[in-house]
């Protein structure tokens, strides 16, 4: 059994974290707001980001779907913005895209993320609104959809479920990281805060959810079957949204402000819980399964 | 990173599939589970015919993924787990293994792998449970013998078992977990006396184990005295590892019988309940995977299943609870009527975030080892 990454994957995931760190600081996050960084979309395009499944004969690294979730995974982590998803999915179709010349987004249920920062839509955005959206950092339009839980008219292809998923894995990891650090520095009663069972059990029961969403997204991205893709969609959404909502706790006060950064895990943590396949819709194709 | 399997691990499962469905056929009927001398020799035999196929020491030297696939294999085919053979095969017998000397592991190994001899665990007390170290059952050296005198509680197979492995305090005044020794005490020695205990499910599942100036040969000693917290240790995450592995495939079993039965009787159509079955599918898929990750993670650093067989055990624990409940879900007024075995299990269920180290002391578990967080005390 070598369900675990290989010498060639980690390698690919240390280079992919050391570029985005470098170019992912809090401060720079903020100050790009949301706006595309082209320069920083051509430099992921040259680095391979959008180009690594195609073929080597077509420019790209000719990796798979396993290599590609553990870059999302570091996109997630650093919250990486823009519509990463739909241009990675979009490199081989859509001029530009594989080299990061071209933003590509996609109609994704009722929203479009990204519309006025794209240089091309995929899906019918016509009659497209704009949303206040609740992350800062994450644009977005609404368009017509169907009733919760009917058949969505725009689904995406498992392969953009199954990439979210990996971002919701990043953040999750990266909020749980946080948590802990903070509750090993912050003192309260003249001790760690990480000493007291109440916070140590928030961050075990982070830990939990974290490594079985990990397992569940591995694996699909390995099997590539739509239903272990929905119930890795549906752990990674839990892991995240609950690991930055605990993160916060953690944080107490502080965890409240603009300043920190964990509100903004949360709310890209709810918007992609949305994209790619919300849970009542994973819930469903997993029940059909059984 | 993939799942798949060597050539020789799948020539491993296809024996193994192929020795199941001969051997399975022959073995009689499970025993009623308040029958506990047929329990016992139903156990015995499975392990009997294990050992004679040359699978008895699948949980001691067979490479994790062959362990895994051994426990994927005998429950897809509907075989017994290791009952009564569970602390020989998975704490007892790996403890000696590791600790004992030479005569030891010939005088106590081979009885447990031909399943001639039962186990059982005599570690809790009344007053030490969660706080393990705190025991209190002591053991005075009388000339080549302890003699020991104490209580222990929750001591599964007591009634059956020919050996318990004993926690005894034989350094009252050191530190705690510096004063404990561990013993092989033969059950059938004088001053043991055994009271079943009644389980919330109403089975005589465990039990209270009182000792009163039992002499136990220091012979019986494995490893040094005053070192059994660390013997004890040594093997104590195999119960944690992939001891549970087999119920998950059981599990995913239970929940596509209960998907079946959901469409039969019309409540299928319930959204909140079908999502939730939707949502156990998840659960029940990833514990797998997360298994097979765990297992990969043990075989590429050699080690035995460490506290990432913690994690497992809190989310399946819960997850096995969850099952139940959505089983009574399922089932509606028929989930109060005990004849139906759903209703047992969901009994059973309760013991799960309990039994082998509670849910808040696994947390304890991870938080530390894992998360680096700093002790309470």
């Amino acid at each position: 059994m070598r369900f675990r990454p290989t010498e060639d994957q980690r390698a690919l995931r240390r280079g992919v974290r050391e570029l985005l760190e470098a170019r992912c600081g809090r401060d720079a996050l903020r100050a790009r707001g949301a706006r595309i960084d082209r320069a920083l979309w051509r430099e992921l395009g040259r680095a391979g980001f959008f180009s690594l499944r195609l073929p080597e004969a077509e420019g790209g690294a000719g990796l798979g779907l396993p290599e590609a979730a553990l870059v999302f995974e570091e996109a997630g982590r650093v919250l990486l913005p823009g519509p990463l998803v739909a241009t990675h999915l979009a490199a081989g179709s859509v001029p530009g895209a594989a080299d990061g010349t071209a933003v590509v987004t996609r109609v994704d249920g009722g929203l479009v993320p990204w519309l006025e920062e794209a240089d091309v839509v995929l899906g019918d955005a016509s009659g497209a609104v704009p949303v206040r959206s609740v992350d800062p950092l994450t644009p977005l339009h609404r368009v017509a959809s169907g009733p919760p839980g009917g058949p969505e008219p725009q689904a995406v292809p498992p392969s953009a479920v199954l990439l979210t998923a990996a971002e919701q894995l990043g953040s999750a990891g990266r909020t749980l990281a946080t948590a802990v650090r903070y509750a090993k520095e912050r003192e309260q009663f003249g001790r760690p805060i990480g000493a007291f069972q109440a916070v140590k059990h928030l961050c075990a029961g982070m830990l939990v959810r974290t490594e079985l969403a990990r397992a569940a997204v591995y694996a699909a991205a390995v099997t590539a079957d739509p239903v272990e893709i929905a119930g890795a969609k549906l752990l990674a959404d839990e892991a995240a949204v609950q690991g930055a909502g605990d993160c916060l706790q953690v944080h107490g006060g502080m965890g409240f402000t603009w300043e920190a950064e964990v509100h903004l895990h949360l709310k890209r943590a709810w918007v992609r819980a949305e994209l790619g396949q919300p849970a009542a819709r994973s819930e469903e194709v997993l029940a059909a399964a059984l | 990173m993939d799942l798949a399997c060597t050539e020789e691990e799948e020539a491993f499962r296809a024996g193994l599939r192929h020795w199941l469905s001969t051997a399975l056929p022959a073995l009689p009927p499970r025993p009623p589970p308040g029958d506990w001398p047929a329990r016992r020799a139903h156990d015995r035999a499975w392990q009997r015919a294990l050992y004679d196929a040359g699978y008895a020491g699948v949980h001691w030297d067979a490479s994790p993924t062959r362990r895994l696939i051994f426990l994927e294999e005998t429950e897809e085919a509907g075989a017994p787990y290791v009952g009564a053979n569970f602390v020989g095969l998975l704490h007892a017998g790996p403890t000696i293994a590791a600790e004992g000397t030479p005569e030891q592991r010939a005088r106590w190994l081979p009885p447990i792998l031909r399943g001639d001899e039962i186990w059982c665990q005599g570690f809790s007390e009344p007053d030490a449970g969660s706080d393990l170290a705190s025991l209190r059952t002591r053991a005075v050296r009388d000339g080549d013998a302890y003699v020991v005198t104490g209580a222990k509680v929750w001591t599964s197979h007591a009634e059956i078992a020919d050996w318990c492995e004993l926690l005894v305090r034989t350094d009252p005044e050191a530190p705690r977990h510096r004063g404990i020794s561990w013993l092989a005490m033969p059950m059938d020695a004088p001053g043991v006396t055994v009271r079943p205990l009644r389980t919330l499910a109403g089975s005589t599942e465990f039990a209270e184990v009182f000792l009163d100036e039992v002499r136990v040969p220091a012979a019986n000693r494995v490893g040094e005295e005053n070192d059994g917290w660390r013997v004890t240790m040594v093997t104590l995450s195999f119960e944690r590892g992939t001891a549970f592995a087999g119920e998950v495939v059981a599990c995913r079993r239970t929940l596509a019988a209960l998907a079946r039965t959901a469409r039969e009787n019309g409540r299928w159509d319930d959204t909140v309940l079908r999502r939730r079955l939707g949502r156990l599918n998840a659960e029940f898929r990833a514990l797998w995977r997360l298994v097979q990750f765990n297992v990969a993670e043990a075989e590429a650093t050699g080690g035995v299943p460490g506290a990432g067989g913690s994690v497992f055990k809190l989310r399946y624990s819960e997850a096995r609870r969850e099952l139940y409940d959505t089983a009574a879900a399922v089932l509606g007024p028929d989930a109060l009527d005990l004849s139906r075995g759903w209703t047992i299990d969901r009994l059973s269920s309760l013991s799960y975030t309990i039994a082998a180290g509670t849910s808040q002391i696994q947390r304890n578990i991870v938080a530390e080892r894992i998360l680096g967080l700093p002790k309470e005390r």
